[in-house]
C-alpha cells in the first residue's frame, strides 16, 4: 500500500548527521555499499567496473561544497571559502512524495517506525520514486532493474544475530569522526533529539513539504584567531637582556 | 529530467490516440466510412504502440500488472488502471463501427470520457511531482488534453476527408483546439522561463547562512543513475530554439494547412492530402515538444549536482 | 496482497568471522573479516582494537574490491617482450625462485653493492632490513626518504620520537591542536576519531595547510599558509611567545639541554659545539655559586644565559642564550614574515597568543605522583593542553628538517611534549638518538659472501660517521649518508634508479624492488625514469640497470619494467607482523603490536614475498636464515614471526611470549604465539603503569618499565635537543676546521643550512628559480578515500576519485580567463603538462594543487586503456625533476632536504598557461600490455547476489 501510514508511528527512526564533523573520507559510502551489495535485496551493481565507463549503484553519497561567504550570514573567518563535506542518503521522509507515487506498493513507509521501503519482489522498476524523491535518495539498480535505496540497515537494527551495540546501520558504525548519528527523533528525549535541539539541526528542502525524519546539524560558529591577537602581552623591555634579567627572575622561582 | 525515447513516443503516440478516440466516440463522422473504421483501428493501434512503448523503460516489465493496485495514492497507477478501463468502451465502440459500421452512441461518450481522463492522469503524473517545479502546475494535464484533442481532431479531420466526408467542422475543431492548446502551452512556459527555484543549492544543503553554496566534487566522478536520469542540461539557446520548432511544426504549420484544408473541402482528396501533411507536422511538433518538456525540466535533485 | 512485506530482519551475517589487521593504508586498523560460504561478506572495524575502536575508513571497507580485483598477479613472471612492454611469460615458482637465487648469488659473491634493494609500501621492515644486512649489501632502504624522514629524524634527534608511529596528540585532553598539512594515510582513523573528541570537548581545531579539504574542512580556523614557509610561521610564534615570557622554564631546565654549555671560540675545531668534561659529559654553568660545574651536579642551578669562563680560559654560553637570542630577533616578527608566509600578522600573533593562553591559563594537573630519572619525586603531571601534529606537508620540502625542527622547538619550549595534554610518546618510544645505531655502508663494512657489519640505517653522530670512502664519495647508491645528505635516516629511494641509470656513483647489476611503483607515482620525473629504465648500453646492449627483480600483488605500472615478478599475495591472504621491532601500533598508554594472517587461501600461484624473502636467504645461505649444516632455520614467515630472535628473548612480537604464554617484551618464544594472537583479535596490547605515562623521557617508572618490555637493556632517558650539536659538526667541516673537512662544493650550503637552532630558508627550488616566470606553488594533497596507486584498481574506490582536475584559485583562474573544464598547460623548470582544470576558492592563492596519484597508465592495474584515471588523470610527477636546475658551476643538487636527504615534493614552483581544449592529459604515455587481457575482467559486479534476501 502506497498511502502513508495513516496513523503517525510512534517511533522516527533515522539518521542525524554533523555538517561541522564530517571529514568527507567516504567510509560512510563504502561500509553502506558493502553492507548492502549483500543484504537487503538485489546486490548493489557496478557497471563497467574497470572501464572508462565505470557507475554503480550507492544508497548514500558524500558531496563536497565549497561555500563562499557572500550575503549570507557571515560566521568565523570573513571572506574566507570553506570545503562543507556532506553525506546524503534517504531522509525517511514522513511525507515521503516517493512512496505516494509508486503505482505497484512496493515502495512503502513503515508504520512501526516510520523507514521507508522497498518491496523488490513487487517494484517494475519505473523510476516513478526516483523522480518524485526532491534528494535524489534512490537509485536504480541497472542489473537488478529495482529501485534501491537505504534500508537504515534495517537487516542490522533489529538482527537479533549481532551483539546489541552493533545494531546501528553500517555507515553510522563506520564513520570514523562521529558524524553520523542513529536513533528515534520521535522521542524527544532521546539522544539524537537533544542533538538536534541543542545544534540547530536543520531539514533539507523544507520546501519541497516532505517533511525528512533526518536532520543535518550545522557547522559551528567559528571564532578568528585574529580576535586573540591583542591577548599577547606586549613585551615590557626591550630586546633580548630584558628577556634575560625576566628568566634569571624565572629561575630563581624554580 | 532525461528526455527518455521511450516515454516520448509513450506519451504523444497515446495522446495522438486518445484523442483520436475521443473525437471518434462523438460520433461526428460517418461511421460507415472505411476512413472513420480504420481511424477507429488506428486509434487502438496509437494507444497500443503507445503503452508498449511505456513499458519499455521499465526494469522488470514482467510485474507490470502491480502498477494497478495503487489507483488510491499513485498517478500512474491511476493511468493504467484507467488505460485498461477505457480499452473497454473503445473496444466496443471500434467493433460497432469496424463490423457493424455504426455508431455506438453510448461507448463512444464512455470511452471519450475515459480517454480524457487517462490523458490527465498522465499530465498528472508529471505534475504532481513538487521536485520538478516546472511540471508541478495544473497547466501541465491541461496541455496534455488539448493537445492530444488537437491531435485527435486533425486525425479525425483526415478520417472525414479521406473518407469523402466533409471534414469541414472536425478542421475548424482541430483548428480551435490547437489554438487552445498553444495558449495553454505558452503560458505554461511563460511560467517555466519566469519561476523562481523552489529550492537551492543554498535550501539543499541548509549552508545558506554561511555562504553561497558550489559544488566543489561530486560524490563520484562519472555519472550516476541520478545525473543521468534528472541531470540533463540543455543551452537555453538551443531550448528556445526548438520550442519555435515544436510551435511551427505542431500549431502554426498544421492550423495553416487545416485552413486551406477547410476552404478545399469540397475537394475532399485534395484536401486529405493537406490534412495529412497538417497532422504528420503535429507529430512532430508534438515530438520536439515532449521533447522539450522533459530536457528544460530540471529536477530538485540537480541542486546538489551543480546540474 | 499482504499489507506488509515480509524482511529478514534477524539474518546472520555470515558463517565466520576471523580478525585480523587492515593494509589498505598506513594506519593499521583492526578488522573483522565477515567470511560467508568461503567469501568475503563484509568487514568492518574491530570494536576491540586499539587504533580504530570499530571504525574503519572508506579504503578499509572496500577491502573487498581489493582483495578481488583482477589486477592481482597470478603467477611468477618472465619478461619476455622489451622492458614496458608488460610483455611476460608465466614461469613456476622453483624456476622464479633459481634465477632470483643465481642472480644475487652472483652479485653477492662478486661485489655485494651491485645489488640495490629498496622497499615501498613495506610494513616488515624489521625482516627486509635484516635480510639485507645479512646478504652484505649497504644498498638497502624503504620508502621513508621520499615520505617523510624529515619529520622522523627532525624528531628522533629533538625529542627522540617525532609523530605518528612515534607518538600521538592526548585527544582527551587537548584544548588547542593545530595541524600541519595533511596526514590522511598515516594515522588515518586515530585522527579522525581525535577531531571527533576536540569537537565534543568544545577544543580548538587549527589547521595550517594550503588546501582547505579534508580535516581542514572542519578546522575552527584555517590558516592557508604558502607552502614552504611553515617553518618562518612557527618561528614566528616562538619569537612572540619569547617576547610574551610564555615559555616553561621549569621543563626547558630539567629537560632540554637548553643550559649546556656552548663553546664559543670562532675558528676552533669545537666552536659551537658543548663543553665537555674528559669524559664527554657536559658542562653547566651553577649561578649561585658562580662555577662551571657537570651535568646533573646536585642541587646546581643552571644558568639559561651571560657568558662564562671555562676552566682553560675559553668562553661558553648556554645553548638557551643563543635560542632566545635568535628567535627574539626582529625578523621574526609577525609583520616581518607576514608577506612571505601569506599569513596576516594578526593571526600569527593570534595563534601565539591562544597556544599562550591554552598552555598556561589552561594547564591540567594530574594527580598522579611519580618519579623522575634523578629520583625526585613529583606531585603529580602538569600537562600543557597543546597539541601539534604534522607529517608530509611540512616535511616534503627542501627546508623540512629545519622546520620539522622548529615545530618540535615550540612543542618543548610551551612544556608540551609527553605530557597530559599534549603529544604523547607510543612506546617503544621516546628514544635517544644514542640508542640508535649509526648507518653501516662503509667500505669496511661489507665484502664478498658476507653480511653487513651493522644495521644500514642509524644516525650519524657527526661527519665521521659519514657512508663516504677517502675521497669523500658515497658508497651506497641513493648517495644516502654522504655530503649531499648526512643524516638520510631512510635512505634516498627516489634518487636509485637515477643514480644506477647514472652510474653516480657506480652503476648496479641487480635492482630488486618490493611494493614500491617506481616507474609512476613513486618517482619524481616519472617519464625521465622510465627511459632510464628502459635505456640499454649501446656498447653492449644491456639494459643500464641490467636486471630488475620486483615484488608485488597487483600488475602496477612498475610490474612491466621488471625482467622477473614475485607474485605477493593480498593481504588477507597473508601472515605480517607489525613488530615493536620496527613500527608497532602501540599507543600512549600501551604497548601494542599486531598480525595479520590468511583469513582467506589464495586461489592463485603467489606467496607472501617475506616468505618468498626468507627462502631466498636460505637457498642464498645467509647467515641468520639457515644453521649450521646449511638447512633453512625459518619454514615461511609465521614461522620466523614466532621463532626469530633478534636479541636473546626479544623476537618480532612482543606479547604472549615465553612457554606458557604469559611473558611480555621479553620472553623464550612460544610456539602458540600466533594462535593466541589470533584469538586475541590478532593485536596485543599491555598497558603501561599509571605512573610511567607521561614524561616518558625521564620517568624513571617508565624507563624500567622500557627496560623490563625489553625496549633497551638499560635506561634510555631522552634530554631535548634543542640545541643540535651534531649539524655544528658539519658546519665545523665546512669551515675547514674540523675533519673531515668537506668537500668545497657543499660548504657554503652546509653553512647556510645545518644551523644548530632551527631556521627557515627558502626552499631550494623556489630560491633557484625566477619567481615571477614561475609564479605559483604546485602541490598534491592525498585523498581520504584512495591510498597512493593502490587504489587505482579497487571498483568501489576508483568510482570516487576517477580522474583527478588541477584545482586553481579563483583569482588566478580569473587573471588568466579559465573555466571549469578548462584545459592549461602547467610549466615547470622541469617540464610540462596539460591537465583540466577546476576553479577552487579555499585555497592558497598563489597555490595550485590536485590529488596524488590518480592519474595512471593505460593498461596498468588491469583496468582499460581507456579509463578517466588514464585519459584525464595526471600526475604532478612529470613536473618535478630528481635534481635541481643546474647552478652556475654545472653542478646539478638533489632536490632533497641537504640535511635528509628527503624528497622535496612541495618545492614545486610552475606557471600555467590556458591551452586548447583536449581529450587527454599530456603527457600520454602508450598503454601497456595488460597482463590479463581479456579474462576475469568482469563487464559488470554484482558482489554478493548469491546472498540477496
Amino acid at each position: 500500500m502506497t498511502s502513508l501510514p495513516t496513523e503517525r508511528s510512534a517511533k522516527k527512526l533515522g539518521l542525524v548527521i554533523d555538517l561541522d564533523v564530517c571529514v568527507g573520507c567516504h567510509a560512510c559510502v563504502v561500509s553502506c555499499k558493502e553492507w548492502n551489495t549483500g543484504g537487503y535485496g538485489a546486490a548493489l551493481s557496478d557497471q563497467d567496473p574497470y572501464g572508462p565507463n565505470v557507475s554503480g549503484t550507492f544508497l548514500n553519497r558524500i558531496h563536497s561544497f565549497e561555500v563562499v561567504p557572500e550575503g549570507g550570514e557571515v560566521i568565523g573567518e570573513a571572506g574566507e571559502a570553506r570545503i562543507v563535506h556532506f553525506p546524503k542518503s534517504c531522509l525517511h521522509c514522513d511525507d515521503a512524495p516517493c512512496v505516494t507515487v509508486c503505482p505497484t506498493g512496493a515502495s512503502y513507509k513503515r508504520g512501526e517506525d516510520g523507514i521507508v521501503l522497498v518491496d523488490e519482489d513487487k517494484c517494475i522498476g519505473c523510476g516513478l520514486c526516483a523522480w518524485a524523491c526532491p534528494y535524489g535518495a534512490r537509485e536504480m539498480d541497472l542489473a537488478a532493474g529495482v529501485m534501491k535505496k537505504c534500508t537504515l540497515c534495517v537487516d542490522r537494527i533489529y538482527n537479533e544475530t549481532l551483539q546489541e551495540v552493533d545494531r546501528v546501520p553500517s555507515c553510522v558504525r563506520t564513520c570514523p569522526a562521529n558524524a553520523r548519528h542513529y536513533g528515534d527523533l520521535a522521542d524527544p528525549s532521546s539522544a539524537v533529539s537533544i542533538m538536534v535541539a541543542e545544534r540547530g539541526g536543520i531539514d533539507l528542502m523544507p520546501e519541497q513539504g516532505t517533511r525528512p525524519v533526518n536532520k543535518y546539524l550545522p557547522p559551528r560558529p567559528r571564532k578568528p584567531l585574529a580576535a586573540s591577537a591583542g591577548a599577547l602581552l606586549a613585551e615590557n623591555t626591550t630586546g633580548a637582556s630584558g628577556f634575560f634579567a625576566w628568566l634569571d627572575g624565572m629561575l630563581d622561582r624554580i | 529530467m532525461h528526455p527518455a525515447f521511450s516515454i516520448i513516443v509513450f506519451t504523444t503516440l497515446s495522446g495522438l490516440g486518445y484523442g483520436l478516440a475521443a473525437v471518434l466516440g462523438l460520433g461526428i463522422l460517418d461511421p460507415a466510412a472505411m476512413a472513420t473504421k480504420l481511424a477507429h483501428l488506428a486509434a487502438l493501434v496509437l494507444i497500443g504502440v503507445g503503452l508498449l512503448s511505456s513499458t519499455l523503460h521499465l526494469g522488470n516489465p514482467q510485474r507490470a500488472w502491480r502498477a494497478l493496485s495503487q489507483w488510491r495514492s499513485s498517478w500512474l497507477s491511476r493511468e493504467g488502471v484507467m488505460a485498461l478501463l477505457t480499452f473497454l468502451p473503445l473496444l466496443w465502440s471500434a467493433w460497432f463501427a469496424v463490423v457493424e459500421g455504426r455508431h455506438a452512441p453510448v461507448a463512444g461518450l464512455l470511452g471519450a470520457a475515459g480517454a480524457a481522463v487517462t490523458i490527465y492522469c498522465t499530465g498528472m503524473i508529471y505534475a504532481s511531482l513538487k521536485s520538478v517545479q516546472t511540471w508541478h502546475t495544473p497547466l501541465t494535464p491541461l496541455c496534455f488534453i488539448l493537445f492530444a484533442l488537437s491531435g485527435g481532431l486533425t486525425l479525425a479531420s483526415l478520417a472525414g476527408a479521406a473518407g469523402g466526408g466533409d471534414a469541414l467542422w472536425p478542421a475548424l475543431g482541430a483548428i480551435a483546439a490547437t489554438i487552445a492548446a498553444w495558449i495553454a502551452k505558452t503560458a505554461w512556459r511563460r511560467r517555466m522561463l519566469s519561476l523562481r527555484p523552489l529550492s537551492t543549492p543554498e535550501t539543499a544543503t541548509g549552508l545558506g547562512s554561511i555562504g553561497k553554496v558550489r559544488l566543489f566534487e561530486r560524490p563520484h566522478m562519472n555519472e550516476n543513475y541520478l545525473t543521468r536520469e534528472m541531470g540533463f542540461v540543455i543551452a537555453r539557446k538551443h531550448a528556445a530554439k526548438l520550442a519555435r520548432i515544436s510551435f511551427l511544426a505542431g500549431g502554426a504549420l498544421p492550423v495553416l494547412l487545416l485552413l486551406v484544408a477547410a476552404a478545399l473541402s469540397a475537394v475532399p482528396v485534395t484536401a486529405a492530402v493537406v490534412i495529412a501533411c497538417a497532422a504528420l507536422l503535429h507529430y512532430a511538433g508534438m515530438f520536439v515538444e515532449r521533447w522539450l518538456f522533459f530536457a528544460e525540466a530540471r529536477h530538485a535533485v540537480m541542486n546538489y549536482y551543480e546540474g | 496482497m499482504p499489507a506488509k512485506p515480509r524482511v529478514a530482519l534477524s539474518e546472520p551475517v555470515s558463517d565466520e568471522v576471523r580478525k585480523t589487521t587492515c593494509y589498505m593504508c598506513a594506519c593499521r586498523c583492526g578488522i573483522d573479516v565477515h567470511i560467508k560460504d568461503g567469501k568475503i561478506r563484509y568487514i568492518e572495524g574491530n570494536r576491540d582494537h586499539p587504533v580504530n575502536r570499530g571504525v574503519l575508513c572508506a579504503k578499509g571497507s572496500a577491502g573487498i574490491m581489493q582483495h578481488y580485483a583482477p589486477a592481482r598477479l597470478k603467477a611468477p613472471l618472465k619478461r619476455v617482450g622489451p622492458r614496458g612492454s608488460g610483455q611476460f611469460q608465466e614461469i613456476s615458482w622453483d624456476e622464479a625462485l633459481e634465477t632470483a637465487t643465481r642472480w644475487l648469488g652472483e652479485v653477492r659473491e662478486k661485489d655485494p653493492k651491485k645489488l640495490a634493494f629498496f622497499t615501498g609500501r613495506d610494513q616488515s621492515q624489521s625482516l627486509t632490513g635484516y635480510w639485507a644486512q645479512m646478504y652484505g649489501t649497504p644498498n638497502y632502504a624503504a620508502h621513508g626518504g621520499f615520505c617523510s624522514v624529515n619529520m622522523a629524524a627532525a624528531g628522533i634527534m629533538t625529542i627522540g620520537g617525532a609523530f605518528w608511529e612515534f607518538g600521538a596528540p592526548d585527544w582527551d585532553r587537548t584544548k588547542l591542536f593545530v595541524l600541519f598539512g595533511v596526514a590522511e594515510d598515516h594515522d588515518s582513523n586515530p585522527i579522525k576519531i581525535g577531531l571527533s573528541k576536540l569537537k565534543k570537548n568544545g577544543a580548538r581545531f587549527v589547521s595550517v595547510n594550503p588546501v582547505r579539504t579534508g580535516y581542514s574542512a572542519i578546522a575552527d580556523n584555517w590558516i592557508g599558509i604558502r607552502p614552504g614557509t611553515d617553518g618562518l610561521l612557527i618561528l614566528s610564534v616562538i619569537h612572540e611567545l619569547l617576547k610574551a615570557r610564555k615559555i616553561d622554564v621549569d621543563y626547558i631546565v630539567r629537560y632540554t639541554n637548553a643550559t649546556w654549555l656552548v663553546i664559543d671560540q670562532p675558528g676552533s675545531a669545537d666552536h659551537g659545539l658543548f663543553a665537555r668534561d674528559a669524559d664527554g659529559k657536559p658542562l653547566i654553568f651553577e649561578s649561585v655559586t658562580e662555577r662551571v660545574v657537570l651535568l646533573g651536579t646536585q642541587g646546581a642551578r643552571a644558568a639559561l644565559s651571560g657568558r662564562v669562563e671555562l676552566p682553560g680560559g675559553r668562553f661558553a654560553s648556554p645553548a638557551f642564550q643563543h635560542l632566545a637570542e635568535k628567535y627574539l630577533d626582529p625578523k621574526y616578527a609577525p609583520e616581518a614574515v607576514a608577506a612571505e608566509t601569506g599569513v596576516a600578522a594578526d593571526v600569527i600573533r593570534g595563534l601565539a597568543a591562544e597556544i599562550a593562553r591554552v598552555a598556561f591559563d589552561e594547564a591540567i594537573f594530574l594527580d598522579q605522583p611519580w618519579t623522575d630519572i634523578n629520583g625526585n619525586r613529583h606531585d603529580g603531571f602538569v600537562g600543557r593542553p597543546v597539541s601539534f601534529h604534522a607529517m608530509r606537508g611540512i616535511s616534503a620540502h627542501s627546508n623540512g628538517f629545519q622546520t620539522a625542527r622548529a615545530l618540535h622547538l615550540l612543542q618543548v619550549l610551551i612544556g608540551a611534549i609527553d605530557c597530559p595534554g599534549g603529544f604523547r610518546f607510543e612506546p617503544p618510544y621516546p628514544k635517544p638518538v644514542e640508542a640508535h645505531p649509526t648507518p653501516h655502508g662503509k667500505a669496511e663494512h661489507f665484502g664478498s659472501n658476507k653480511p653487513l657489519s651493522g644495521p644500514h640505517l642509524g644516525f650519524p653522530r657527526g661527519p665521521e660517521d659519514m657512508l663516504i670512502d677517502k675521497d669523500g664519495n658515497p658508497t651506497r647508491i641513493d648517495k644516502a649518508f654522504s655530503w649531499d645528505a648526512p643524516f638520510s635516516a631512510h635512505g634516498l629511494m627516489h634518487m636509485v634508479i637515477a643514480n644506477a641509470h647514472a652510474g653516480d656513483p657506480y652503476p648496479v647489476d641487480l635492482l630488486f624492488l618490493y611494493m614500491a611503483n617506481m616507474a609512476w607515482n613513486s618517482s619524481m620525473n616519472t617519464a625521465g625514469v622510465i627511459k632510464m629504465l628502459e635505456d640499454k648500453d649501446p656498447a653492449t646492449g644491456e639494459y643500464r640497470i641490467p636486471k630488475i627483480i620486483y615484488s608485488d600483488a597487483y600488475a602496477s605500472e612498475m610490474v612491466a619494467y621488471a625482467d622477473l615478478v614475485l607474485p605477493d599475495t593480498t593481504y588477507l591472504e597473508r601472515h605480517d607482523c607489525i613488530s615493536m621491532l620496527d613500527r608497532p601500533i602501540s599507543e600512549p598508554d600501551a604497548v601494542q603490536d599486531a598480525i595479520r594472517w590468511p583469513v582467506v587461501e589464495p586461489d592463485r600461484d603467489v606467496r607472501g614475498f617475506q616468505s618468498v624473502l626468507l627462502d631466498l636467504g636460505a637457498r642464498l645461505k645467509l647467515p641468520a636464515f639457515v644453521d649450521n649444516r646449511g638447512k633453512p632455520i625459518y619454514e615461511n614467515y609465521a614461522d620466523y614471526i614466532v621463532r626469530h630472535e633478534r636479541r636473546p628473548g626479544i623476537g618480532p612480537l612482543a606479547g604472549f611470549r615465553g612457554r606458557e604464554g604469559d611473558r611480555t617484551g621479553r620472553g623464550a618464544s612460544n610456539p602458540e604465539q600466533l594462535k593466541r594472537y589470533i584469538e586475541n583479535g590478532s593485536f596485543f596490547s599491555a598497558h603501561i603503569p599509571l605512573e610511567a605515562q607521561f614524561f616518558k623521557h625521564a620517568n624513571k617508572a617508565y624507563q624500567d618499565f622500557a627496560v623490563r618490555m625489553g625496549f633497551f637493556d638499560q635506561p634510555q632517558p631522552v634530554t631535548f635537543q634543542l640545541y643540535q650539536e651534531s649539524l655544528q659538526k658539519f658546519r665545523l667541516s665546512a669551515e675547514g676546521v674540523r675533519e673531515p673537512i668537506a668537500p668545497e662544493t657543499h660548504r657554503a650550503r652546509i653553512l647556510e643550512t645545518f644551523d644548530p637552532l632551527p631556521i627557515w630558508y627558502r626552499p631550494f627550488e623556489e630560491a633557484a628559480v625566477d619567481r615571477e616566470e614561475f609564479p605559483y606553488h604546485a602541490i598534491t594533497q592525498r585523498p581520504a578515500a584512495m591510498y597512493h596507486s593502490w587504489g587505482s584498481m579497487n571498483a568501489w574506490l576508483r568510482q570516487i576519485h576517477t580522474r583527478n582536475p588541477l584545482y586553481v584559485p579563483g583569482a588566478i583562474c580569473d587573471e588568466h580567463g579559465l573555466a571549469d573544464g578548462d584545459w592549461v598547460w602547467v610549466t615547470s623548470n622541469h617540464g610540462r603538462i596539460k591537465v583540466e582544470i577546476q576553479r577552487m576558492e579555499a585555497v592558497n592563492s598563489s597555490t595550485i594543487w590536485t590529488w596524488n596519484a590518480i592519474g595512471k597508465r593505460g593498461g596498468a592495474w588491469a583496468l582499460d586503456p581507456k579509463v578517466p584515471e588514464a585519459e584525464r588523470g595526471f600526475l604532478m610527477n612529470h613536473l618535478i625533476n630528481e635534481l635541481l636546475p643546474p647552478k652556475g658551476d654545472g653542478l646539478r643538487w638533489s632536490n632533497s632536504d641537504p640535511i635528509t636527504g628527503q624528497a622535496a615534493w612541495y618545492d614545486l614552483r610552475v606557471r600555467i598557461e590556458k591551452a586548447e581544449p583536449g581529450v587527454e592529459s599530456q603527457p600520454h604515455f602508450s598503454a601497456v600490455a595488460r597482463l590479463r587481457r581479456g579474462e576475469d575482467i568482469p563487464a559488470e559486479l554484482r558482489y554478493g547476489q548469491e546472498w540477496a534476501k
